[in-house]
């Protein structure tokens, strides 16, 4: 399936550069194996990934599988494995991989939808179960306050879980996720510990036995590639690790 | 595990080199596991051997006098003080011990979870395990 081509690319301007992007090709309905497409791209210091491969889209093979949205690393959607190591596309600078050669492939741990495509549901399924919403007795409405009230420190206990977009990056870096199709994933488990750590939740007990699984909390082995590749600063470990400290007596 | 799932599988599991220390001494953790458990069989069984009297325990203790025996023993202490002093590490950050303080994150988003503190555990736990096999290599090789 190898095929070279250049991109006759009508704005390029002095400064830029040329690499060469792999793409993975594959469609589950037809193909056997996956395959890569080479395709000469230019680029400046400041492309992205995914600006590469809309430019091969658009000027040379529009049939690319790919899946984007806000091109500003807040959807979530443009996870996929770059030069061997999950990334979002679009939060990706071509200059910053200090490579003549792109390689972008599907995410691993995900079924292939085409190409760079993959299902989500998953992921969405398990950080459901989780119950990511917070769990109590009384509402606002009826409350005679109009809001639950949060001190600066309460948030800070959250809030950087609360930045996760849902990219399945940490999912796809995770070596217990590589080989146990059941675990709950560093995703889920981080976002547990978002709601445990939140002062206005009273869900801890009900979200706990939801994880004290046997593909739950207990697979993770603390080897922190969910926190390496996180584009949001969520470091999923740690919170998984803080919500294991809870389980274990260590903290309260 | 289905082919559909696309799973990076035990092949992915066991690649220690795309993140960081960190993932290596989970690889190290697992190999040293492993090792020590398999160590751990053949000790059971070479210990058996002193039911067929003095003399099948001699003739089995002979297999440790080789340099291959030598070999063998050397690497069992590494794996021994490396799965011992990386255990603590690890069973500290799995209580959620020395592993940082949540708080909003600012870009380069360093993890406060992959910190000095686990990567000099991970580093002693290395360097301790090969100074005690050199040590352990200078006293059966220097008899
Ligand atoms: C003081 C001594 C020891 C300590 C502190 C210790 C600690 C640990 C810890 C914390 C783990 C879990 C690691 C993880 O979550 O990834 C572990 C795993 C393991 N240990 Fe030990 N251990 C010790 C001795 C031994 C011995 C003597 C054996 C063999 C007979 C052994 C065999 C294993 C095995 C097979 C695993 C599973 C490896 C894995 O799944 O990654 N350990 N040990
Ligand atoms: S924790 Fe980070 S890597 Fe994982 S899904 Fe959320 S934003 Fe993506
Ligand atoms: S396109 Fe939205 S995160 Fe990359």
């Amino acid at each position: 399936m190898a095929q070279v081509s250049s991109i006759s690319n009508e704005q390029t301007s002095p400064t830029s550069k040329l690499i060469t992007l792999r793409i993975s090709r594959f469609n589950p309905e037809h193909d056997e194996s996956s395959g890569f497409m080479e395709f000469s791209v230019s680029y400046e210091k400041w492309t992205t990934v995914l600006e590469a491969i809309l430019d091969v889209k658009k000027h040379h093979d529009h049939s690319v599988g790919v899946r984007y949205s806000c091109r500003q690393a807040t959807c979530g959607s443009c996870g996929m494995i770059i030069n061997g190591k999950p990334r979002l596309a679009c939060f990706t600078k071509i200059s910053e991989l200090n490579s003549d050669v792109v390689t972008v492939e599907p995410m691993n741990n995900f079924p292939i939808i085409r190409d760079l495509a993959v299902k989500f549901e998953k992921l969405f399924d398990t950080h459901q179960k989780i119950k990511p919403y917070l769990i109590r007795d009384d509402t606002e409405i009826e409350s005679n306050e109009k809001e639950f009230l949060q001190s600066p420190e309460e948030v800070e206990q959250y809030i950087q879980f609360a930045n996760c977009i849902k990219c399945g990056l940490c999912n796809s870096a995770c070596p217990t996720m590589a080989t146990d199709s059941s675990f709950v994933g560093p995703q889920a488990l981080a976002q547990a510990y978002r709601y445990v750590a939140d002062s206005r939740d009273k869900g801890k007990d009900s979200r706990l036995k939801i994880i004290d699984d046997s593909h739950g909390i207990w697979r993770c082995h603390f080897a922190g590639s969910c926190s390496q590749v996180c584009p949001k600063g969520v470091d999923p470990a740690m919170g998984i690790q803080l919500l294991r400290g809870y389980m274990l007596g260590f903290r309260s | 595990m289905s082919k559909d799932e696309h799973r990076e599988g035990i092949k992915g599991m066991a690649n220690p080199t795309r993140y960081g220390i960190e993932r290596v001494a989970y690889w190290l953790m697992r190999l040293s596991g492993l090792g020590l458990l398999a160590y751990f069989v053949g000790h059971i069984y070479e210990t058996s051997n002193i039911l067929r009297g003095q003399v099948g325990w001699n003739e089995f203790l002979e297999l440790t006098q080789t340099t291959e025996g030598h070999l063998v023993l050397a690497i069992v202490i590494a794996m021994c003080v490396f799965h011992t002093v990386n255990g603590i590490r690890v069973m500290l950050g799995h209580g959620g011990i020395g592993v940082g303080k949540p708080a909003r994150p600012d870009y380069p988003y360093e993890p406060a979870s992959q910190n000095y503190r686990h990567k000099i555990g991970i580093y002693s736990a290395i360097l301790l395990a090969a100074i005690a096999m050199m040590y352990g290599l200078a006293v059966m090789f220097g008899e």
